[in-house]
């Protein structure tokens, strides 16, 4: 059943330790995540799951151990941040779309401004995206316009744009309704199903089940328990696992 | 909003005020006629607007209509050093470094802190004395050909008063770009920390960050409180006549003590100031509405 684990990860936590201030959020974390893997992380309310993804590109510095993606250590030297950070999509809870651009915009933006294509080829593929994730008819429109799945779905378009190797989630349908948690969750589906490395926190059980290749419990800012899900839900070696699992099942 | 919604009928609220503000109206009236008795002249305010040249046989403005426009040169020529400032002084406000952040905190606070009045007395010695010959604004209007010379007077006025008016407006630009520098601050500091966020996970640089996302946003609410700023620049202009700048106020003084109608003066110069930022605050009311009406 186990995959076999590649020599070299796309993204590798070794013993990574953050705080913040005197308060310890990540303690001494090990995470491997190969190419075309898929992680669902979960866990209470404060545990470090955004804190941890948002190491992953290093929108949070870590103090100890190391971060390493495709091979290059993120660290306070990383010559160019930016060369790392085009690689690696993400998307926030509250979507975070830039309001003063249309949507077609926010998704051309990184592409014109980043990778230096010609204006009319980055349309060209914003709207090969838009039309991925179902919105191609607001492309025209501004952020506030959409509804939250949409706006939802127009943030993930607008980090699919830059071809990244990886794409980290974080909590992505916590501010939306139930229709619209459908929405967003059925891309989500899509894009697994193309075969994109994932990191996705979430509470969306279903998701975990159906998608992720292992599921990761963190509470206190260790990652407790890391399994594929047949195992994670059916029989977790953690007592808080089980607890949580009680909680939320 | 529908319209004619906004005329509402007058409710006995609104009666009863603004009967309150015709009583008060009234019984000021009454005090400055009966018990004041001051004689109201009105005569001499026409001509100390506009008076008959007769040598060249034309309508020429008088002291009060020098000054008013003055008043506006220096409002608009003291606008751009001052935004400026503004601009580059709230950016530095922001910054990483420690350096650019306190240099510009300096100045914020020394000058939000010292009265206005004082800091120009201060400053204008310090800038006609020392700036103003370095500068060398003086020999250069001495020495521009006539048609430099009539492009200089269309911007700064009479030729003798130049370097008067270049002080006014470096003191005036420096004082008001101390309140822009706040205004720019919280402009940029509005912008929410997550657009940032947003903006470097999809590999944006620092400056196209920048460039792109948060100046933008910035600027749009940052306009609004600048116009207001703007017509406060206008209304402060008038601290410039204690330095001798000769704008309305201080035009005004001497044709208060050469017409001996001291009421009736400063009447009519409060009304020019109105009219002047009444104006403005509508045009800048219309520019916003467009603006807000192009971004729906
Ligand atoms: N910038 C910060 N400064 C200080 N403490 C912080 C900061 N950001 C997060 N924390 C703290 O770190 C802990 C972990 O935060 P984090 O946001 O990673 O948790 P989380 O697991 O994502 O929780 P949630 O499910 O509520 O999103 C929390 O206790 C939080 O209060
Ligand atoms: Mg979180």
């Amino acid at each position: 059943m186990e995959r076999l684990t590649p020599v070299e990860p796309l993204i590798e936590l070794d013993g990574v330790s953050k705080w913040f201030g005197a308060f310890q959020v990540l303690r001494d974390v090990h995470l491997r995540v190969a190419e075309g893997e898929r992680i669902v992380i979960c866990g209470p309310s404060g545990s470090g799951k955004s804190t941890l993804i948002r190491c992953i590109n290093r929108l949070e510095e870590h103090q100890e151990g190391r971060v390493v993606f495709a091979g290059r250590e993120l660290g306070a030297d990383t010559a160019d941040l930016t060369e790392v950070r085009r690689e690696i999509g993400m998307v926030f809870q509250e979507f975070n779309l830039f309001p003063h651009l249309t949507v077609l915009e926010n998704c051309m933006l990184g592409p014109v401004r980043v990778l230096g294509m010609t204006p009319a080829d980055a349309r060209e593929r914003a709207m090969e995206f838009l039309g991925r994730v179902r919105i191609p008819e607001q492309a025209r429109k501004h952020p506030a316009q959409l509804s939250g799945g949409q706006q939802q779905r127009a943030a993930i378009a607008r980090s699919l744009c830059m071809r990244p190797r990886v794409m980290l989630f974080d909590e992505p349908t916590s501010a939306l309704d139930p229709v619209m948690i459908k929405e967003v969750l059925d891309v989500m589906n899509d894009l697994a199903q193309s075969g994109m490395t994932m990191i996705v926190v979430t509470h969306e059980m279903g998701f975990a089940r159906t998608v992720a290749d292992r599921v990761a419990y963190m509470d206190e800012g260790s990652i407790v328990e890391c399994l594929p899900p047949d195992r994670f839900f059916a029989n977790p070696a953690d007592e808080r696992t089980k607890r949580f699992l009680s909680q939320i099942l | 909003m529908i319209p004619g919604s906004r005329r509402a009928r007058l409710g006995w609220v609104d009666a009863a005020v603004l009967s309150a503000v015709v009583v008060a109206l009234g019984y000021v009236f009454h005090r400055v006629d009966a018990v004041l008795e001051y004689r109201w002249d009105w005569s001499a305010i026409p001509n100390s607007l506009y008076r008959w040249d007769e040598e060249t046989g034309r309508w020429v403005p008088n002291l009060l209509m020098q000054g008013f426009f003055t008043t506006i040169r220096l409002a608009i020529l003291s606008m751009v050093p001052a935004a400026l400032f503004g601009a580059v002084f709230g950016v530095l406000r922001t910054a990483g470094r420690l350096f650019p952040r306190l240099l510009s905190r300096t100045y914020v606070e020394l000058i939000r802190n010292i009265p206005p009045l004082v800091f120009i007395f201060i400053f204008y010695f310090f800038i006609s004395s020392q700036i103003m010959p370095i500068l060398g604004v003086e020999d250069f209007v001495r020495g521009a050909s006539p048609a430099t010379l009539r492009s200089l007077e269309l911007v700064f006025g009479p030729a003798a008063l130049i370097p008067n008016v270049i002080s006014g407006v470096i003191c005036l630009a420096m004082f008001q770009g101390a309140y822009m520098t706040e205004i720019v601050r919280a402009g940029i500091q509005s912008v929410p920390k997550t657009q940032t966020e947003a903006g470097l996970s999809i590999g944006l640089s620092r400056w196209e960050l920048w460039r792109r996302v948060i100046l933008p946003q910035a600027l749009r609410r940052v306009i609004p409180p600048l116009a207001g700023q703007f017509i406060t620049l206008v209304k402060d202009s008038s601290i410039l006549s204690l330095i001798s700048i000769q704008e309305l106020t201080f035009l005004a003084m001497e044709t208060a003590v050469s017409t001996t109608r001291v009421f009736e003066v400063w009447i009519s110069v409060a009304g020019l100031y109105f009219c002047l930022c009444y104006l403005l605050s509508l045009a800048f009311d219309r520019l916003e509405r467009n603006a807000a009406a192009a971004r729906a």
